[in-house]
């Protein structure tokens, strides 16, 4: 645990308007590091992540990956990344998953996984595309590949979605609720997709309802409330009662929910 | 007999002139397409722009050549320009009334209103693109320049299809206004050899039959380009 963090969030501040969304948010992830995001829907924790990728740029803190920090600077227009290349640079260590999939609707599976390697890494197509098609065989649409995102299953475009992601050969991927948007048959194809990953040492930030992986999958679990974090730990220990009571409160809640669904 | 020998391509006939007129019409349209895509591309960013003062720019500008008519905006640039021509002409010592090219001035003119229906069909086109596929270039690390060029624009161009079907036909209708230049365009050749042959009915006839058929004909290369950027939608959506 010695070693520098494959990710740093240093005291993440954010606010929209008068709403202070994250109050001061730290967090560090080492190799290979499963840690899912709790809290109930406004918390801040979709938030949170998408500050860490800059897609929201934090008021203050800092992001830091692999020892390398992400500079800002603050203009009239707000702070954002001062320098641009640097930015790109990161992101391309940084994976994404987002809820609603957004895969590019004008291309093929194939070649929204090929566009970053080939248009971004600049590394030779023929290459890449060998790679994809390994990278849709492990995720299982591999006959999927000439399809159009609009003719595939949410499922499926969540598991291209995550093929997409890992053809960056990125050092932690942001998972944001990536099984929110999903029919409730559909969502086990994704999480056993996420689960081999993790079994595979990858790292994971995932923001998730899905009780069932915080526990059995995720290493650490970290709840969040208005906008700061309430209590983290082990699966076993927060799920064995050691969390804050505001935590056993939120799991009775989810239970009932699932228990009513 | 005598109808053939007036549509023909014979001394007496006028076959030739007006099949000149068409392509110039053809033409003509073409370059007021090309400088509507460049300048309603230019009104369209101006209008999503960040800054409050590019988006009056971009409004009054379709505004303007939405809202007035399109004889006026032709008598300007050709009337107005040709005294912009004059003025430039007499700096240089050159004495007399000088022209603006009939059909640079119609093709400006024209395309100049194109840009103001194709800037809302640029914007429209744009705020039909999900959010988060430019979010997920972003989030690659794809620097926004290549990100206009590799998502935004091609997916623009897919949604912007049938608004520029609709764009192009007006402009084709609004290319005969360009008559009142002088430029032997189809319009204009059917109305001089409808007066020179006092065969009115027949000529304007052929005239209108003419318009139908490039009218028609581009419908079914829009059509064809419509089918094939559809093939990425969602079925049940144009798809043949």
């Amino acid at each position: 645990m010695s070693a520098t963090p494959r990710l740093s969030v240093r005291n993440i501040r954010k606010s929209f308007g008068a709403h202070e969304v994250l109050r001061g948010i730290s967090l560090d992830a080492h190799d290979g590091d499963v840690i899912s995001v709790l809290g109930a829907s406004g918390s801040g924790k979709s938030t949170f992540l998408r500050c860490i990728n800059m897609l929201e740029s934090a008021d203050d803190g800092d992001v830091i990956v692999s020892g390398e920090k992400i500079t800002m600077k603050t203009t009239s227009q707000g702070r954002g990344a001062a320098n641009r290349k640097q930015l790109d640079r990161i992101r391309t260590e940084l994976g994404m998953v987002f809820q609603s999939f957004n895969l590019w609707s004008h291309m093929t599976i194939l070649e929204n996984i090929i566009e970053g390697p080939v248009h971004v890494q600049k590394r030779p197509r023929a290459e890449c595309i060998a790679e994809a098609e390994a990278l849709l065989e492990k995720v299982g649409i591999a006959d999927r590949k000439d399809y159009y995102p609009a003719h595939l299953s949410g499922g499926q475009k969540q598991r291209a979605a995550i093929a997409r992601s890992l053809a960056m050969k990125p050092k932690v991927i942001l998972f944001d609720e990536p099984t929110s948007a999903l029919d409730p048959e559909l969502v086990g194809e994704v999480l056993r997709v996420m689960r081999d990953l993790a079994a595979e040492k990858m790292t994971m930030l995932v923001v998730t309802h899905e009780m069932g992986f915080a526990r059995n999958v995720s290493n650490r679990v970290i709840f969040m409330r208005d906008g700061l974090i309430d209590c983290q730990g082990t699966p076993d220990d927060m799920f064995g009662g050691q969390g804050s009571p505001y935590f056993q409160q939120f799991i009775r809640h989810m239970e009932t929910e699932n228990d009513a669904a | 007999m005598e109808i053939i020998e007036l549509l023909g391509f014979g001394a007496k006939g006028w076959g030739a002139l007006i099949l000149t007129g068409m392509l110039l019409t053809l033409c003509v349209t073409l370059a007021s397409l090309a400088i509507g895509a460049l300048v309603g591309g230019l009104i369209a960013t101006a209008k999503l722009s960040n800054f409050w003062w590019l988006r009056v720019l971009g409004t009054t500008y379709t505004t303007i050549f939405r809202g007035v008519p399109e004889l006026l905006i032709i008598y300007l640039i050709y009337f107005g320009g040709s005294n912009a021509v004059t003025a430039i002409g007499h700096a240089m010592g050159i004495e007399g009334f000088l022209g603006m090219p009939s059909f640079l001035a119609g093709a400006l003119a024209v395309g100049l209103i194109s840009a103001a229906y194709q800037a809302e069909v640029y914007r429209g086109a744009y705020r039909a693109i999900p959010r988060g596929e430019i979010e997920a270039a972003a989030s690659i690390g794809m620097p926004p320049l290549r990100c206009v060029r590799r998502i935004i624009l091609p997916q623009i161009l897919r949604f912007a299809i049938p608004g520029l079907n609709n764009v192009w036909q007006l402009s084709l209708k609004d290319s005969a206004l360009i008559s009142v230049t002088g430029l032997a365009e189809l319009m204009r050749t059917t109305q001089v050899a409808a007066g020179s042959t006092r065969q009115y009915f027949m000529f304007y006839i052929v005239g209108g039959l003419l318009y139908l058929v490039l009218t028609s004909f581009s419908e079914r290369l829009f059509n064809s380009a419509e089918r094939r950027s559809n093939k990425s939608m969602p079925r049940g959506m144009g798809q043949v």
